[in-house]
């Protein structure tokens, strides 16, 4: 059995662990590209969402490589994500690849469903060695998280962003490497008072809300690398969603940490008082804490088509009114261009810049 | 005197304005790119140049804009580099600080800004459609066989506009033949074409924004006298169109570089008459083998030495430039 699985941002990273723990052998789709998302495309229905497309280019690659067994995360709901596993099932199957699919749902009530569905797929540990393994890649999600959040805040404010980067991309690898809790402390510290010895600049620093889908947040492929276009215009990003609090949500509905989830919906209202499924809810409840925050504007990202940030959408502007706060949405798909994600963020950053000289001088009580 | 040179690089037009200290233009240029932006910028500069004293006058500072603005900076040396959305409001606030909402339709793109106190509350671009845009409306009046100066002022001989669907270009084409087929009289085509692209324009990049007077309609589209009355008609506001509508992005332009001049005592970036005239500009493009990502990266040369690079998405071939200086890069694509 070679197992594969999805790619989504770094979630390649704890699932990787979690499978070698468990005893299995994969082989991992290669990284997201140009090949990836035409393969995809082509033989993903039209309408169907970004996420959907990159999937199935994913296992395709994956299992051109040698890989049997597919992992993929399941759902319901409003949102089309749910269905997705199906679907790409179906469409695997009739361009006749021959492999097992295993799908996680979400437990119903007990982490008990949870263990189960994990042990299914480690035929060859025990209970308890399932368990040892949960705990340990729980411990790395949140090294992973701990990092990338080092990267948003120092990638903004340090002069070197090119070396910011580079801290970025070997303190995941080495966290990918580690073999035990400690081993893994040890480097998210040491990449972390990396990050804080970076010279910084005197420029002003703005911060951005990063609210919307989850994959398109969690993909950098799938956004444009939004985060570290936004640090290189000296813009602090802060998303709505990192691995740990979709983990924890969307696979053990909250089992493994508290859930904010209420305090979010708590903020969303009177907004958007129903779940309108995906992370619709999230999107307005996000943008209103952010509002609060007093960060200086918030863009709502999703992939074309999703219809649970439409709904959100519609319900952004009067956000943006009532809590002052500035935001944008962007769509992406397959033909998104590059010049007009970069045009719109640069204006929109742009327009930040100059209403918060605007606003200072006005404090100032000069003209 | 010393002005401030403001470059707007479009699908369609390539403009130029030199602006002095007091933001006066002492000359403007509107070309048409034809899809040729480095002879465009080459010949829109050799037309401000004959404007300037040999003796006295000078150029203290390069602003670039529009989808050609890195090329344009490439060329003659830009010390600011900007999004036209930001180009374009920058102008507008500057000239009417008391304006609150901002339509700009230029050759392929149309946008609306917002503006609240003399600053940028809000904007739109549009995303998935360019109906209605500047390219568009060329095309439809090439089909009739129309100048596209005399288009506007054919629309307002209407009496009846013809109702068009205007949801998409295509759309619109081909219920503008036939209402053609139906006999219907081109004036009243023409005006509902106008009214058309504007209810598409108000529905899709203005959806969700509130328009209130004083409203600035700029950008090469705002010449059509029939879509400004369509615009009226429909918003049932006052249109307002500054005396430099073509080359506010420019203008824009222009402004950005005085603010960045005066905030920082530096030396300009621009190159000079003869980089800009007598070099043999050329570009070349090649698909990177390095990655599957198979980026299509585009060099531009001038005499044979590599200029910069774009296009790639690891940057590899962009931080040549920065490691080897000008006389070593004889890196060929």
């Amino acid at each position: 059995m070679l197992i594969t699985f999805p790619h989504m941002g770094n979630v390649h990273i704890p699932i990787k662990t979690l499978l070698k723990k468990l005893e299995l052998d994969i082989v991992a789709p290669p990284p997201i590209t140009q090949r990836t998302l035409e393969l995809g495309v082509k033989h993903s229905p039209e309408f169907a969402c970004l996420p959907l497309k990159i999937n199935i280019g994913n296992f395709i690659e994956a299992m051109d490589k040698g890989a049997d067994t597919i992992i993929m995360a399941g759902g319901w709901g409003p949102c089309r994500f749910g269905y997705y596993a199906q679907v790409e099932r179906d469409i695997l199957k009739d361009l006749g690849y021959d492999f097992q699919m295993i799908i996680l749902e979400a437990p119903d009530s007990n982490v008990n469903q949870l263990l189960n569905q994990v042990k299914a797929i480690g035929e060859r540990v025990t209970l308890w060695e399932v368990m040892k393994a949960v705990k340990f890649v729980w411990h790395q999600i949140n090294a992973v998280d701990t990092i990338e959040k080092a990267f948003e805040f120092h990638l903004a404010r340090t002069s070197e962003k090119e070396t910011a980067e580079h801290l970025y991309k070997t303190g995941l690898e080495s966290i990918s490497n580690c073999l035990s809790r400690k081993e893994i402390d040890t480097v998210c510290r040491q990449t972390v008072e990396k990050f804080t010895k970076l010279p910084r600049h005197e420029q002003p620093i703005l911060k951005i809300g990063l609210v919307g889908e989850v994959y398109t947040i969690l993909e950098p492929v799938c956004n444009f690398n939004i985060v570290s276009y936004l640090g290189h215009l000296n813009a602090e990003v802060s998303r709505s969603i990192y691995l740990a609090d979709w983990i924890n949500d969307h696979l053990f509905k909250g089992l493994i940490k508290k859930s904010n989830r209420r305090r979010i919906y708590d903020l969303a209202s009177p907004y958007l008082n129903y779940w309108v499924g995906g992370h619709g809810r999230e999107t307005i409840g996000y943008t209103v804490g952010f509002a609060r925050q007093s960060f200086d504007g918030v863009i709502q990202i999703g992939p074309l088509t999703c219809m649970p940030e439409i709904v959100a959408q519609s319900v952004l502007n009067l956000v943006s009114e009532e809590e002052q706060i500035p935001c944008m949405t962007l769509y992406f798909d397959e033909h998104s261009g590059a010049a007009g994600v970069y045009t719109r963020l640069e204006a929109f950053t742009d327009m930040l810049n100059r209403k918060k000289k605007a606003d200072l001088m006005r404090r100032q009580g000069r003209p | 005197m010393q002005y401030y040179l403001g470059v707007d690089i479009g699908s369609v037009s390539s403009n130029f304005v030199l602006m002095s200290e007091n933001m006066q233009i002492h000359r403007k240029v509107y070309l048409r790119t034809q899809g040729n932006p480095v002879k465009a910028i080459k010949e829109g500069y050799e037309a401000l140049k004959s404007s300037l004293n040999i003796i006295g006058d000078s150029i203290k500072a390069v602003g670039s804009t529009g989808s050609g603005r890195h090329l344009a900076a490439v060329l003659m040396g830009a010390d600011v580099v900007k999004n036209e959305i930001t180009a374009h409001a920058v102008a507008a606030s500057s000239f009417y600080p008391e304006a609150r909402t901002i339509l700009e339709i230029g050759g392929q793109d149309s946008k609306i800004i917002i503006l609240r106190n003399g600053i940028v509350n809000d904007f739109a671009m549009n995303t998935v459609c360019a109906a209605g845009t500047g390219s568009f409306l060329d095309q439809q009046a090439a089909r009739l066989n129309i100048a596209i100066e005399q288009f506007g002022d054919l629309a307002l001989k209407s009496r009846q506009p013809v109702r068009i669907a205007g949801r998409c270009g295509v759309f619109a084409e081909s219920d503008m033949v036939h209402k053609q087929q139906m006999g219907y009289p081109v004036e009243d085509i023409i005006m509902g074409l106008c009214e058309a692209l504007v209810r598409n324009y108000l529905n899709n990049v203005a959806s969700g924004k509130k328009i209130e007077d004083i409203i600035i309609f700029q950008g090469g589209v705002a010449a059509n006298a029939g879509l400004r009355k369509a615009f009226e008609k429909v918003l049932k506001l006052p249109i307002h169109v500054p005396e430099n509508f073509e080359v506010m992005g420019a203008i824009g332009a222009a402004i950005l570089a005085m603010e960045k001049m005066n905030n920082a005592e530096k030396e300009t970036c621009f190159k000079g008459d003869s980089f800009i005239l007598e070099g043999d500009f050329k570009t070349s493009s090649m698909e990177c083998k390095g990655c599957p990502n198979q980026c299509e990266v585009v060099c531009i040369k001038r005499n044979e030495k590599a200029l910069a690079f774009w296009g790639d998405r690891c940057k590899k071939w962009e931080a040549t430039i920065k490691a080897y200086p000008e006389e070593d890069r004889q890196l060929s694509v």
